[in-house]
Formats: C-alpha cells, sequence, structure tokens
C-alpha cells in the first residue's frame, strides 16, 4: 500500500435527464388460471421528478403494479405511458432499449450477479449499452462513493450484508442514469435502523436527481416518510391516492382509517398539512411548513402561545396553526 | 396351453428382419463412401491428437498435468498427484496405450460438448424441444452400446471414427441434460434484474445464464468425460486403440494380470479427471461461499 491513488475529482453531477411523468390508464392484470385479477382498472398519475409511493399489505398487487410500468409484467387491459411514450405499445426491441435508457429498478431480494464484483454489478447497466470496460467502472466507482461504499469494488456481493447489498442494488439503478426509478420493496428486508439510514440516503440523493420515482411498500411509516405522492392499494385497486397527509386527517374509508389510526402522526405530519387560512397572528412562534407536530406543540407550549403562523420555505406566510388542531391530531 | 406366446411366424419375422437387412445394407452401399469421406476430418483429428501427445516428451506431459491440476485447484497434493498417477501408469508400460485413450477421451468429450451444450441451451428455452429430445436421449443411454454399433461398423468399417461416434453417442445425454438444468436454475430474480436494465437475450445467456449454470456444466463434463472412459473397452472391440485393447486380449485368453493392470489404468484416469474437474468446479463457485474452503481431499 505505497501510495492510494487519488480521489477522484468531485465528479460534475450528471445533469438530471428530465423526468417523466408515468400515466397508468385502466391498468390490469388477470395470471393465467387465478380467480381473481390481481390489478383491476388501475388509474395513476405519477407526478414527474417526485416519489410516488404505492403502499399495500401482500396480496394487493403492488409488486404486479410496478412490474406493469416497465412491462416486466404484460398487462392484460390498459395503457402504460411514460411521458409521451406509450409503453404498453412498445415491440420487444424498442421496449429493450426505452428500459435501458429510461429505467432502472431496485429490488427486494438484491438481485446481484453473484459471480461479477461490486463494480462490476455497478457498471452492469453501463455495460449493457456497450460502453467501454474503464469508463463505465469510473462512473460506477463514483456511485459507489455516493451510496457510502467507496473501496469494496472487488468484494463479491455475498460476502456483504444485506444492508451493503442493497447500497450496491441503489448504485446500480443510479449508475444506470435513468430518470424512472422502480423500487421494488427494496428496504424491507433491513433491519429497521438500517431501514431508515437507506431512507435517509435515498431522500438525500433524490434531492439533487429528481428522478421519478415509484416506491413499492407494505410498511405505513416508510410510505408517509417517502412519499410526494401516496397510493394506497387493495385487492387490485385504487383506494385512495394524493398528498400523504391528506390520507392520514381524510382517509377515505373506515378501512384505511383503521389503518392509518395507529400512526405516530407526531412524527409524520407536517404543520402544512393542517395549517388554516388567515393573517399572521402578531406575537405567535412562527414554525416551518416542514416542521412535524411535534415540533409545533414543543414550540407553541414553549412559547406559552394557543398559536402559531406556519412559514413556506421561501419565507412567505402560509396560514394559521392552532395549539388544539395540533393536540387532536396528536390524541387522534 | 398359453405358456408359449402366439408370436408372429417365422417366416415374417424372417422377411422383415431380411428387409431391415436389405434396406440398409443398400443404404450404405450407395451412401458409404459419401459418409466416410464426410467423417474423414473427425479421423484426421483423433489421429493427430493422438500423435501430438505419443510425440511430446514425457516428462513435458507430466509437467502439463501437474500445471493442469495446480490450475484446477490451486493446491499441490493434487497437482503432484495427478502427475504421480500418469507416472505409475507409466512405469508399469502402459505409457503409450494411455496416451492413446485419453485421446480417444479428449476428442469424444470435446465433440460431446461441442454438441451437447448448444442443445442444452435449446432445450432450457424450448419446453416442447425438451419433450421431444428427452425420450430420445433416454434411447441414447440404455439402447446397449453393441447395438448401435452395428450400423455404425457397416457404414465406416472397423476403426477409430465408429469407436469415437459410439463414445460420444453414449457420453453425450448427461451434457445435454446437465446443460438444460443448470440454465433452468438459474435465480429467477438475477434473470429479471438483466431484463429490468435491458439485456438482450445474446447478453443474459453469456452474461448471466452461462456463467451461473457454469458449476452444473462442469459436473455435466465430468460425467462425459466418465462415460467416455467407461466406454473405452467396448470401443476397443472395433478397432479403437489403447487401454481397452490389452483388456479384450485378456478375456479371450484369461490373463488376469493383464486385464487388471489395464483396467485400473483407466480408472486411475477417471479418477485423476474426476478430482481435476471437481476442484475446479468448486473454485468457480468461491464467490458463494466466500469464507469456505474445499473440504475434500
Amino acid at each position: 500500500m505505497a501510495e492510494h491513488a487519488p480521489a477522484p475529482a468531485p465528479a460534475p453531477a450528471p445533469a438530471p435527464a428530465p423526468a417523466p411523468a408515468l400515466q397508468l390508464q385502466g391498468l390490469g392484470k388477470r395470471y393465467a388460471g387465478a380467480a381473481r385479477p390481481a390489478l383491476d382498472g388501475v388509474d395513476l398519475q405519477l407526478p414527474a421528478g417526485a416519489i410516488s409511493v404505492v403502499m399495500g399489505l401482500s396480496g394487493s398487487g403492488k409488486s404486479t403494479l410496478l412490474r406493469l410500468v416497465n412491462r416486466l409484467v404484460e398487462p392484460s387491459a390498459g395503457r402504460v405511458l411514460c411521458g409521451a411514450v406509450d409503453v404498453t405499445a412498445l415491440a420487444a426491441e424498442p421496449l429493450r432499449q426505452w428500459r435501458q435508457q429510461t429505467t432502472a429498478m431496485v429490488f427486494q431480494g438484491y438481485a446481484l450477479l453473484p459471480h461479477r464484483n461490486v463494480l462490476q454489478n455497478v457498471a452492469y447497466p453501463l455495460r449493457l449499452r456497450g460502453m467501454p470496460a474503464a469508463e463505465a467502472a469510473g462512473q460506477a466507482r463514483q456511485w459507489l462513493q455516493r451510496v457510502g461504499l467507496a473501496g469494496s469494488d472487488v468484494a463479491w456481493p455475498a460476502a456483504l450484508s444485506g444492508g451493503m447489498q442493497q447500497r450496491v442494488g441503489l448504485a446500480r439503478a443510479l449508475a444506470a442514469d435513468a430518470p424512472v426509478l422502480l423500487m421494488d420493496e427494496p428496504f424491507a428486508a433491513l433491519d429497521p435502523l438500517y431501514r431508515r439510514e437507506m431512507q435517509d440516503l435515498l431522500l438525500g440523493l433524490q434531492q439533487q436527481l429528481r428522478k421519478t420515482v415509484v416506491f413499492i411498500t407494505h410498511d405505513l411509516d416508510e410510505a408517509l416518510r417517502l412519499a410526494d405522492h401516496l397510493v394506497l392499494l387493495r385487492d387490485g385497486r385504487v383506494v385512495q391516492q394524493g398528498d400523504p397527509a391528506a390520507t392520514v386527517l381524510q382517509p377515505a374509508d373506515a378501512q384505511v382509517a383503521d389503518f392509518v389510526r395507529g400512526l405516530h402522526r407526531g412524527r409524520l405530519l407536517r404543520c402544512a398539512a393542517l395549517a388554516q387560512p388567515g393573517g399572521p397572528v402578531p406575537g405567535a412562534p412562527v414554525l416551518a411548513a416542514s416542521a412535524t407536530l411535534a415540533e409545533a406543540a414543543r414550540a407553541m407550549l414553549d412559547a406559552g402561545s394557543g398559536q402559531a403562523n406556519v412559514q413556506a420555505a421561501d419565507g412567505s406566510h402560509l396560514g394559521r396553526l392552532t395549539l388544539d388542531a395540533v393536540v387532536r391530531q396528536l390524541a387522534a | 396351453m398359453t405358456t408359449g406366446f402366439p408370436a408372429l411366424d417365422a417366416d415374417t419375422l424372417t422377411a422383415l428382419k431380411q428387409a431391415i437387412d436389405q434396406g440398409f445394407l443398400a443404404f450404405s452401399q450407395r451412401h458409404g463412401v459419401a459418409i466416410e469421406t464426410a467423417f474423414t476430418p473427425l479421423q484426421r483429428l483423433l489421429i493427430g491428437v493422438e500423435q501430438a501427445l505419443l510425440a511430446t516428451p514425457w516428462p513435458l506431459l507430466l509437467a502439463a498435468v501437474a500445471a493442469l491440476a495446480w490450475g484446477a485447484s490451486r493446491r499441490w497434493p493434487l497437482a503432484l498427484g495427478s502427475a504421480a498417477t500418469l507416472a505409475l501408469l507409466g512405469l508399469f508400460g502402459l505409457w503409450d496405450d494411455t496416451l492413446k485413450t485419453l485421446a480417444m477421451v479428449l476428442v469424444a468429450t470435446a465433440l460431446a460438448v461441442a454438441i451437447g451444450a448448444p442443445l442444452g441451451v435449446a432445450m432450457a428455452r424450448a419446453p416442447r424441444l425438451q419433450r421431444l429430445l428427452n425420450p430420445l436421449l433416454d434411447l441414447m443411454q440404455t439402447l446397449p452400446s453393441f447395438v448401435y454399433l452395428i450400423p455404425a461398423v457397416m457404414l465406416l468399417g472397423i476403426g477409430r471414427v465408429p469407436g469415437l461416434l459410439a463414445v460420444v453417442v453414449y457420453a453425450l445425454p448427461p451434457m445435454v441434460r446437465l446443460t438444460s438444468l443448470g440454465l433452468r436454475e438459474v435465480d429467477r430474480d438475477v434473470l429479471e434484474a438483466a431484463d429490468a436494465y435491458g439485456a438482450t437475450p445474446w447478453q443474459k445467456l453469456w452474461g448471466v445464464q452461462l456463467p451461473l449454470a457454469l458449476p452444473t456444466l462442469m459436473a455435466g463434463i465430468n460425467q462425459t468425460i466418465m462415460m467416455a472412459l467407461a466406454m473405452v473397452v467396448v470401443a476397443a472391440m472395433i478397432g479403437v486403440q489403447g487401454l481397452g485393447q490389452p483388456v479384450l486380449r485378456a478375456i479371450n485368453n484369461q490373463y488376469f494380470a493383464l486385464g487388471l493392470f489395464n483396467g485400473l489404468a483407466i480408472v486411475a484416469i477417471a479418477v485423476v479427471f474426476d478430482r481435476i474437474a471437481q476442484a475446479w468446479g468448486w473454485r468457480l463457485q468461491r464467490h458463494r461461499q466466500p469464507q469456505r474452503q474445499p473440504g475434500h481431499g
């Protein structure tokens, strides 16, 4: 170990490709021999450059839904539009090229190539496109650094812990440099502490990359932490979709209400969701729109005030918040 | 009353056998020369390999075998043991016959792999082909080899080529089966990932399926070598030279020691090949069990 190769100069962040919105229209899937369809009449608008979380319990069809987007599973009915591209109409060869250029995927079981080392795994999508090995390895190394795995280039995947393997899976997906990122319960197999770390990693990366992410989970806490747009799926149908806070505050039916009852709302809901219209209250504490209800309650109690002003990220006044409304949510 | 089975009468059976025999005879008379010409390259290859081995100085061959064993296993005991086994065969006066047998086994195995691996790949991809080929493979493995030696000899005469063909026919099925099995056993998740990232069928086959099936493919090659060695004596009956011919002579003349020496020589070669192939198969899988070492000796 006479010398270390000098750390590569911080690469210019790859210009994020403009991420397309995804539209699912009347999407259905019935597997051969199944009594009922896995998915039935799913209409979804998944916004560009945002994380859409599809939440459902096992058997709700969420994994099938994700695989219909890139046609790893062929739909029985309906269409998938990715930007202007009708994915469902693509023939085999254009579909393959569309996948290479547009989508990347992260799997619950990691699905790394066991006979290739970490660096080769991350470089895999680039090599599939015919990028020369040296160039692909250079880019792969940068992504490994971004996910906190610098220096494990030559390890076999089987020698890594589950969490480390999924970091490799994430680096591989990011190295593909695709505007659409499909994630199939990527953190479900990790222990809770590590799961949280990976969620933070994803949120941090997404802030810079602004990809169109479709994230599948069965964990409501995870869904609410990550989602810009939340979709609830049950028995192959969409139960509710939209703003995550709205799902907690206005559940679509008794079952969803039941489902969200056990949540730790103080940590998950943010002030913006409860702000009421009205001018600034003089002398009341000022809270960021992104502050959690628990933080809001503490600030108001500390200030001895029953009200607070909610401020948007740009500093403009968003509305009023009452301690009463906050406590009601915390007690719900 | 019912002890004698009501067979077709003797005249009908004789006529049937005669018709088949005459049909085949006519076929071999009409096309015999063409077929023999078609197999000439195979004969040249076999003779070429045989002469190359015989022309190599013995210390070089011992070193080559030791190097092969070491390359496959990275263990000195296997390398030295393999070379010592070969040296022992030489010491007992079996050097030339051993090399002739080696040449036949190498060429037969290469042929079986060259034909069997692509067939196995095709079978793994097309279940219908699998249903079609399976009975044929069963037939190749169970039909007594003497039976298909008869038409081979009628077409090609006594010699190396019909013997080689008989060996290949016998050794082919495990290669086909294990190739197909290895490909079908590849982790579906990994294949799905390759699909998700837009791999072409060709990239999937060479980059994912074949490398992951490699340990099973190696088992197929190993089986093929063993079956080829098992056919050495049978092949000797139609003129394949090597360790099989002294065994035949020993049977005819009741030379117990001669038969024993040559028989044990075949076993020794089989053991060396098997050890080398298994050690190599182990090393191919080292990425799966990064901590463990091969435990068997």
